[in-house]
């Protein structure tokens, strides 16, 4: 293996390629990729576990299962699923979306059906002396309070979700994984460092811009650091 | 597809000795890691708890790494310490501070201030009043954060097939590159949930010996 500081050098020169960023199949591309599979794999677990959440919520049952769902998701080696996958003859980014949604479910769900479980039982009598149908206080009253939790659950499964992606290039997926992956295959350790720093660099720039919209997302009653 | 079982039991036979050095291997990273996060979190959330004006860059500095993706981490680690086991063992340390330094501070946090007040009534110094009425406090959550860091460990040690260290990911990377061979997959798979599960559940009766008072309590 080369000396660290030729490392250091290889990736800081590919990185100022303006190539490297441009060209088919370069950052930009493997970035726009990444971003739309992120957004995929998040709008598939949010249709199904927003729901599914608020009813549980609502209704106050299946707390052992939710929780049971979210203990055993953290055990699951996301690398097996995706391997797994991937011998069912799911390659690439289908594949990755299927598992990354799959991640992502469970914390999106939790966060759903704590935040509305969690609503004052005085708020929710008071809509119910309103007036309002079971419906009607779900949408109007529990959802609305929930907007923190259910928020922040989205930050979580956001961020998560870029970071999963990566690992399907392992499986012949794309997102920006394909750099990291493939400069280990040529033994080009400076691609390899490149792709690891812009694999972070997206993390943390991803939620950043989401700490930032959950302060918007949350209606200004809620917000906290007001007394 | 006929010749390709998602179960073998033939498999498992015969490849024992494989499967049980990289279990091993599994374990002995995962074990380290979190002793070592365990001897650095536990320390650095007394000395945050106690000095308010660290705890926000202090936190702030573990949650930024810990959202830096597994395969980015090792990725910039390997180029430049080398692969193996020391990046997955650096990477494994970096996630669990985090794990195990929130649930310590958000254990001393809870420490009822009545009894905190009672002790010191009762002539404790600092030093006495930190380990034996603080810290057993607290212990429930750092016990919890320890299990919940062993079990993420555990399935972020597979990632570290990238490195070249993946204990059993290194078996599941194999069966995919073996023609997709479900059965040395789906073994992998489970055996790496089943050290999550034995671990979670050793440090769990670890916990209850270690904090009998509690169930004293409920009885």
């Amino acid at each position: 293996m080369t000396a660290p500081a030729g490392v250091l050098q290889e990736a800081f020169v590919w990185l100022n390629d303006p190539l490297t960023w441009t060209e088919q199949g370069g950052v930009l591309e493997l970035a726009g990729e990444h971003l739309l599979m992120t957004v995929a794999a998040v709008g598939a677990a949010a249709a199904v576990t927003i729901p599914v959440g608020a009813w549980l919520g609502h209704t106050d049952r299946g707390a052992g299962l939710v929780v049971w769902l979210t203990n055993a998701s953290r055990a699951l080696p996301t690398l097996g699923i995706i391997l797994l996958l991937a011998s069912t003859g799911l390659f690439g980014n289908t594949a990755t979306v299927i598992a990354a949604a799959f991640f992502a479910a469970p914390v999106l769900l939790v966060n759903t059906y704590e935040g509305v479980r969690g609503v004052d039982p005085d708020a929710r009598d008071a809509a119910r002396g309103m007036g309002m149908t079971g419906a009607g206080v779900l949408l109007r009253v529990e959802l609305p309070l929930a907007t923190t939790l259910v928020s922040a659950g989205l930050r979580t499964t956001i961020v998560q979700v870029v970071a999963t992606i990566p690992l399907a290039a392992l499986a012949g997926g794309g997102g920006l994984g394909k750099i990291i992956t493939f400069g280990l295959g040529t033994q080009r350790y400076g691609e390899v460092l490149a792709g690891g720093v812009l694999v972070a660099v997206l993390c943390l720039a991803i939620d950043g811009v989401l700490a930032v919209g959950q302060r918007l997302a949350t209606p200004a009653p809620l917000r906290p650091g007001r007394t | 597809m006929p010749g390709n079982p998602w179960f073998s039991w033939s498999y498992v036979v015969g490849n024992a000795p494989a499967l049980w050095q990289r279990t091993l291997e599994h374990v002995g990273v995962t074990a380290e890691a979190v002793a070592i996060s365990t001897a650095i979190a536990v320390p650095l959330g007394v000395l945050v708890s106690r000095q308010r004006w660290l705890s926000g860059p202090v936190l702030g500095v573990a949650a930024v790494a810990y959202t830096i993706p597994s395969l980015g981490l090792f990725a910039i680690l390997a180029p430049l310490i080398g692969i193996g086991r020391t990046p997955v063992l650096i990477g494994l340390v970096v996630y669990s501070i985090l794990i195990i330094l929130r649930n310590t501070t958000a254990g001393l946090a809870t420490v009822d201030p009545a009894v905190v007040d009672a002790a010191r009534g009762l002539g404790y110094g600092p030093g006495r009043l930190l380990l034996q009425v603080s810290l057993p406090s607290a212990l429930p959550s750092i016990i919890a954060g320890v299990r919940l860091a062993t079990v993420s460990s555990v399935a972020l040690v597979t990632v570290g097939v990238v490195v070249g260290f993946g204990g059993l990911g290194q078996i599941m990377f194999q069966g995919f590159r073996n023609n997709l061979y479900r059965a040395e997959i789906m073994t992998a798979t489970i055996g790496t949930i089943l050290v999550a599960l034995v671990l979670d559940l050793l440090l769990w009766a670890a916990g209850r010996a270690l904090t009998p008072w509690l169930r004293r309590r409920a009885a």
